[in-house]
């Protein structure tokens, strides 16, 4: 999905869009806090609805309790993970690697669930309750790709770091809808910072670059297939218009497409990401 | 044949064509390009301010001071990759030249990206830094990693264009990837500390502009400010 052409698509569809949304933008502005309820149920989001627009097959547009109930539903999965993990104690995950890791990130997703909770209710909003959750990625049969994810310490890095990845994707790919938004913006790209830091320090241990090195051909550089296409898209190299193989690197007038991959994340859809998770992790 | 200033300059031309492209047709799009129209030239810094200022409110500015806080961090590893510290291993070594690769590539790509519109190229100031100790080189580096994402966080709802929001959103979590790598040279497992990460909801900090830039002048010789947000560098 080439975001910057949506615009363009947009305008074919609705001349008219650029008038109707600046008197959209000063509603934004004018959301700020949490509090704001009166702004909140106002929110006719500019850019939600000018994808909603350019994307007729996505039949609404996020709100921003749907962002943040869809972000609840990705902690959710981590969590749910990382304590299954813990609860295993040194049978699964050594205790050096539990100390100085699993203990922290743990910790720090289950904090970003009771916090998107909290928000999530502050804005009037009803978090969405736990999910049905498999593991092994086997939709409920538990025998799924990562069958041995909780007894095979390697298979139980490997989903972390899967999950970690795919979660700085997916807030990347939510950021649009909040647009201007102090509050909620600044709390989102915050937890998104938090989850690229636990991404970074699980690829250390996995022996991986802390960032995603891609070729031309192929995103995922985890070395597990299963998960290509959670990695689909990371192998872009034009940013903003800009080929940036092109750009002089260091030592020479291009740059490589390890390093022109490695130094941008990309961003996923939500439709792209629950068509990874449900069905597999997220049961369906 | 074409020289390599012609090409290069020819490909700030085309990026520069593309990125307007995009601010024509961007969710500001008609208030964006009249402001632009007679948007006093970034390069031109304001006398009345101590060095470069970032201009006007809008979008271009916090590009312009993503490209600031990237052309810092490029200068610093570049640096570090020249006169590697004392006991540099080669893992170190390996991981260091690829942070130095993606700072100069985000500095690049900001250059392209703004064209006319782009401050010009700051002078560094590293004298606090011993670049043969690795003690103090990756102190400073913890500081670039962590001041940059807690700037890309802080100023994400300022920008007002999604396409823009993307590409910093691309970014700053590439510089969080860095951030706990060095945090984890110095002290493994201290890749979301407390320092950087409030422990009781565990989001990471963000700071605004004039708290950033007051960092950040610290180690430029050219001073940043940006009177628009608050800030003039003293």
């Amino acid at each position: 999905m080439n975001l910057f052409n949506i615009i363009e698509e947009i305008e074919n569809i609705d001349p008219e869009v650029y008038g109707k949304l600046s008197q959209r933008r000063d509603v934004i502005k004018n959301i700020t806090s949490f509090g704001s309820k009166v702004a909140i149920a106002a929110l006719p989001f500019a850019v939600g609805t000018m994808f909603k627009k350019a994307y007729a097959a996505d039949s609404a547009a996020p709100s921003v309790v749907d962002v943040l109930n869809y972000a609840l539903t990705l902690e959710y999965l981590e969590s749910t993970f990382y304590n299954a993990g813990k609860a295993k104690g040194t049978a699964l995950i050594p205790a050096d690697a539990a100390a100085k890791y699993f203990n922290q990130v743990t910790t720090d997703e289950n904090n970003h669930v009771t916090f998107l909770k909290g928000v999530i209710t502050s804005l009037g909003g009803t978090p969405v309750s736990l999910p049905t959750i498999d593991l092994t990625g086997g939709n409920n049969k538990g025998n799924g790709p990562f069958a041995d994810v909780l007894t095979n310490y390697g298979t139980f890095l490997a989903v972390a770091q899967v999950f970690e990845d795919t979660g700085v994707r997916a807030y990347k790919g939510q950021a649009g809808f909040l647009l201007k938004n102090q509050t909620v913006l600044t709390a989102a790209l915050s937890i998104h910072a938090v989850e690229a830091r636990h991404a970074s320090a699980i690829r250390q241990l996995r022996g991986q670059t802390p960032w995603i090195t891609s070729t031309a051909a192929l995103g995922n550089d985890t070395g597990v297939a299963a998960v290509n296409g959670n990695y689909d898209g990371e192998q872009n190299v034009t940013q903003g218009g800009v080929d940036v193989t092109t750009l002089k690197s260091a030592t020479a007038s291009t740059t490589s497409v390890a390093v022109a991959t490695a130094a941008f994340d990309e961003a996923l859809s939500s439709a792209q990401v629950l068509a990874l998770l449900q069905g597999t992790f997220l049961v369906h | 044949m074409k020289t390599e200033s012609q090409e290069s300059m020819l490909g700030a031309n085309m990026a520069r064509r593309s990125f307007l492209r995009y601010a024509g047709v961007g969710a500001a799009s008609v208030g964006l390009l009249a402001t632009a129209a007679c948007h006093k030239d970034h390069n031109n810094p304001n006398p009345t301010t101590n060095g470069i200022d970032l201009g006007a409110k809008d979008d271009f500015a916090i590009l312009n001071y993503a490209y600031a806080l990237e052309q810092l961090e490029a200068a610093f590893y570049l640096q570090v990759v020249l006169t590697p510290y004392s006991g540099i291993s080669a893992s170190e070594s390996a991981l260091l030249t690829d942070i130095r690769d993606h700072e100069v590539l985000h500095r690049e790509f900001f250059k392209a990206a703004l064209g006319a519109k782009a401050i010009p190229a700051l002078t560094p100031d590293f004298s606090s830094i011993n670049f043969s100790s690795r003690t103090s080189v990756l102190a400073a580096a913890k500081a670039f990693e962590d001041t940059g994402v807690t700037a890309y966080d802080g100023a994400g709802y300022l920008i007002a264009d999604a396409n823009y929001l993307l590409i910093a959103g691309k970014i700053v979590s590439v510089e969080a990837r860095h951030a706990a790598l060095i945090s984890n040279l110095i002290t493994p497992g201290t890749f979301a500390g407390i320092d950087v990460v409030d422990p009781t909801n565990s989001l990471n900090k963000s700071a605004t502009i004039a708290d950033v830039l007051k960092i950040a002048n610290t180690y430029l010789k050219t001073k940043v400010s940006a009177v628009n947000y608050g800030y003039v560098a003293s």
